[in-house]
């Protein structure tokens, strides 16, 4: 019996059955190559819409509208002896009066709102500072109240009907006659990093906000830097490879995934329970970050211990270096640059890290800088939140520019990470 | 003071290391065969001259307040203490402490202000105290090792001891984080579960923390079950995956299999934006962009939205855990062994077909370790839900009502006064203990799944 050799299947390509199930799979392809273009296409958008509407409702906080007037120091008001005594209140009104002559004493207590209330201390430190001023004329730039700048940055819409405006007609008008006078600019708004925080939106700025995210981003560094290399030598170069030290790798992995709270929880009973540290200091926000930047310095660290060549360590040790010496003379001075790029990424997070620091109380109403670490303090994180949480319309912009200027830090940050990663790295 | 206490410590561990290199170096000028070389014999002085005044110092500020306070309190009249309890003690000495910082509302009672006038000495004492002690050690410190310096000292191996020493306490602070982490939350739970009984915490369908301050406000009793708050998280946690799993896994895909190099080298950090920007701005954006939005789009669907809804709160986390699952989705598909892939391509897969029915069913572990370590993500995420999700707590799982969370809880019953003996700050203690556990658990299996998965193709 003879077997006849299989029968040659052909496959006719010109089939139009195959080639419409070669069209359906071809437009499955492009489907999901579609899908995913638009997903990513959708997590772009949603990056751009958000950096795009902080933009959008930041950028006018970075401006701020003053008024440019002469305030008339008179001796009633301002006695020579003690000029930071005078009576500036009575000093700010007088001058308000001398503009409007026609506004009666009633509608006085409203025209005096078109001025912040920080004016009278602004007239009465220039004052102090020149005392050669009193019995003359002081020309000063002062902010105006919150209802007014946004006003003049067109946040209140004029055609809305007056019951439901903040600002009235009349009051609209005497803003209209100062522009018309040409007294209103609206310069630069130092106030942002130059006052500290205050309950009038006008006046509030970042400054000790930034103070103590410094404080506590430099006790962070202290801490965690010595401490986190210091481990991760150990681990790597001298620790044996037993259970001991298993525990210790395990403890750090899991270390990284704890959520950021319960370390605030950890600091609230332990630095602020147990060893009596000072409430809302930045020492202690510092000393809580540390610990949560710690497994990213250390994973980094090791990171950048591994990919010294175990030629430089072989080198020196036929040499006759201690295994220490070939540690800290040759393998940790080559693998800093990686130590300092991860640490720098480890502080960035650490610096926008809100939740711990609101559980002791980093997020108290502070109207000065700290002068030390060891004084209560707010962060920017958690000025952002307290600002997030005001009433006032001008503490929405300010919240948005805030975040600016965290993010601005961040990118800063993050890019001397990338330089010093790009500079400094070595293939061996 | 403490920065002079500091600067002596330094100045000795200074002089120590000079001193010793001086001596070690005259040694070998005159020809001695040195069984160290000179900086390790001034290396050991440094040490020490600095590590036990130094560790002193920190043990001296760890103790000295409390010693202080005991000795204060002991010092009072007899008719005050005799019966106070450990609260009221602390409470009469925080006053004592303000009132001798000179912040007195009134005339303060003679016995106080002499008690305060005592803490102020006492404290000027064991300010004096701490400087003379370290500077005493310092010396003692430096003195010891100069006597130590002669030709046969193995100043070597000492000076590597205490440098192992030091090492090995560094490694030791990770433990003594979690340590910490486990004690605190572990006694402020047992002190929340003497006054709640354990089983109307965890089956309790009621959770309204706010207790009467004084006997005679009229306010509710306080219900502590976490089961609406547990419920709430959940929900939360649900939506956000609902947003990042679809976008993270499709870009992880689109990226790893049909994007060009250059588009990949610029879209992975464009990405990676999203989970380097904090969670605050995450939780502002959520505010004031989100929900108006969503309730904006519920008016007109004719929808009512609430204000505080689980979906803008859940949405916006969803948006800052794409980065996360779709770097997980890279890796796990980038690590299939390329003979899979390159199998299904020469049987005449399209690329397509090939991601779709090979490398993601065998990345699928991986993926999976992701998905749980942004569950956890989820779980634990703050600032959100601080700012854009609601107080209180509801048994429900409709999305577009307002929910709470754990974290959110936590937040609120911890900001502003922390006495801790009421229920209600001890409470957000037990709350942390369950949000720490669940988040432990679900990153272990997570990081055992990826473990696994990888030991599957190497």
């Amino acid at each position: 019996m003879t077997q006849s050799p299989p029968a040659e299947r052909k496959v006719d390509w010109k089939d139009p059955q195959l080639a419409a199930t070669l069209r359906a799979r071809h437009a499955r392809e492009r489907r999901l190559k579609l899908l995913g273009l638009a997903s990513l296409g959708a997590a772009f958008a949603m990056l751009f819409i958000l950096l795009a509407s902080l933009a959008a409702s930041g950028y006018k906080a970075f401006v701020q509208t003053h008024v440019t007037m002469d305030f008339i120091i008179s001796e009633q008001n301002v006695s020579p002896d003690k000029p930071e005594k005078g009576k500036y209140r009575k000093v700010v009104a007088e001058s308000l009066q001398a503009v409007f002559p026609e506004v009666s004493r009633k509608e006085m207590r409203q025209l005096r709102k078109i001025l912040s209330n920080g004016a009278q201390y602004m007239v009465r430190d220039a004052v102090v500072a020149d005392p050669s001023l009193i019995g003359g004329v002081l020309r000063l730039t002062v902010p105006v109240s919150d209802p007014y700048d946004q006003l003049n940055k067109g946040e209140i819409d004029r055609a809305t009907p007056e019951a439901n405006r903040r600002l009235s007609d009349r009051e609209i008008a005497w803003f209209d006659r100062l522009k018309e006078a040409g007294m209103i600019s609206t310069p630069f708004n130092k106030a942002l990093f130059l006052n500290a925080d205050s309950r009038f939106p006008e006046l509030a700025g970042l400054k000790g906000a930034l103070w103590g995210s410094f404080y506590a981003l430099l006790v962070c560094f202290l801490l965690s830097f010595p401490i986190g290399i210091g481990a991760a030598i150990y681990l790597e170069e001298f620790a044996p490879r037993n259970r001991f030290t298993d525990i210790i790798e395990v403890n750090i992995n899991n270390l990284a995934a704890v959520p950021s709270v319960v370390f605030g929880l950890l600091a609230l009973a332990v630095f602020l329970g147990w060893f009596n540290l000072p409430r809302s200091a930045a020492f202690v926000g510092g000393m809580t970050l540390a610990l949560m930047t710690l497994p990213t310095i250390i994973i980094a660290t090791r990171a950048a211990l591994k990919a010294v060549p175990p030629s430089i360590r072989e080198a020196a040790l036929g040499l006759g270096a201690s295994r220490q010496q070939v540690v800290f003379g040759h393998v940790l001075p080559l693998a800093m640059p990686g130590i300092l790029t991860g640490t720098i990424i480890g502080l960035a997070q650490a610096l926008g890290e809100t939740a711990p620091l609101l559980l002791i109380g980093m997020n108290a109403f502070i109207t000065s800088a700290p002068e030390s670490a060891f004084e209560p303090a707010t962060a920017l994180p958690t000025q952002i939140f307290i600002w997030a949480d005001s009433p006032e319309r001008g503490f929405a912009a300010r919240t948005s520019a805030a975040i600016l200027v965290l993010l601005g830090f961040l990118i800063i940050m993050n890019l001397t990470a990338v330089i010093l990663r790009r500079k400094f790295e070595r293939k061996w | 003071m403490l920065g002079l206490t500091f600067l002596i410590i330094v100045a000795a561990a200074a002089v120590a290391y000079a001193l010793n290199l001086r001596a070690a170096r005259r040694l070998w000028a005159e020809g001695a065969r040195l069984h160290s070389i000179t900086t390790f014999h001034a290396l050991y002085a440094l040490f020490l001259a600095a590590l036990p005044a130094f560790v002193f110092l920190v043990l001296w500020l760890a103790l000295s307040g409390p010693v202080i306070g005991a000795l204060v309190l002991s010092g009072l009249p007899e008719e005050v203490i005799s019966g106070a309890t450990r609260a009221q003690e602390n409470l009469l000495l925080s006053e004592i402490r303000s009132l001798a910082r000179g912040q007195a509302f009134g005339e303060p009672e003679p016995w106080k202000a002499a008690a305060a006038a005592r803490l102020v000495a006492l404290e000027a004492t064991a300010r004096w105290a701490q400087l003379a002690l370290v500077s005493l050690i310092a010396a003692a410190g430096l003195v010891y090792a100069r006597t130590r310096v002669s030709p046969a000292f193995r100043a070597r191996q000492r000076v590597e001891r205490i440098i192992t020493g030091l090492l090995v306490f560094c490694s030791l602070v990770a433990i003594f984080t979690t340590v910490g982490i486990v004690a605190s939350l572990f006694v402020e739970s047992m002190r929340f579960f003497a006054r709640v009984p354990f089983f109307e915490f965890f089956f309790g369908t009621n959770w309204e923390p706010q207790i009467p301050i004084r006997e005679d406000q009229v306010a509710g009793a306080g219900a502590f079950g976490w089961l609406p708050v547990l419920l709430g998280t959940m929900v939360i946690t649900v939506v956000a995956l609902l947003v990042a799993l679809p976008i993270g896994l499709l870009s992880a895909i689109y990226l790893n299999e049909f994007a060009s190099a250059r588009l990949r080298a610029v879209a992975k950090p464009v990405l990676e934006i999203l989970a380097g920007v904090p969670t605050v701005v995450y939780g502002f954006f959520a505010v004031l962009v989100v929900a108006p939005a969503l309730r904006q789009a519920g008016q007109a669907l004719g929808v009512d939205v609430s204000p505080n809804t689980a979906l803008a709160a859940g949405g916006t986390m969803g948006i800052m855990l794409i980065p996360f699952i779709s770097s997980f989705t890279d890796d796990a598909l980038s690590a299939v062994p390329r003979s899979l892939r390159d199998g299904s391509l020469a049987l005449g897969a399209t690329r397509g077909e090939t991601v779709a029915k090979v490398l993601f069913p065998a990345a699928i572990p991986g993926i999976v370790g992701g998905v749980l370590l942004a569950v956890s993500r989820a779980i634990g995420e703050t600032m959100i839900v601080v700012m854009a999700a609601g107080l209180i707590a509801r048994m429900t799982i409709n999305p577009l009502d307002s929910v709470t969370t754990v974290t959110v809880q936590i937040v609120t019953l911890l900001i502003g006064d922390t006495s801790f003996d009421n229920p209600k700050t001890l409470a957000a203690f037990a709350l942390g203990m369950m949000l720490f556990l669940v988040t432990l658990g679900v990153n272990i299996v997570a990081l055992r799944v990826v473990r696994k998965y990888r030991e599957l193709y190497d």
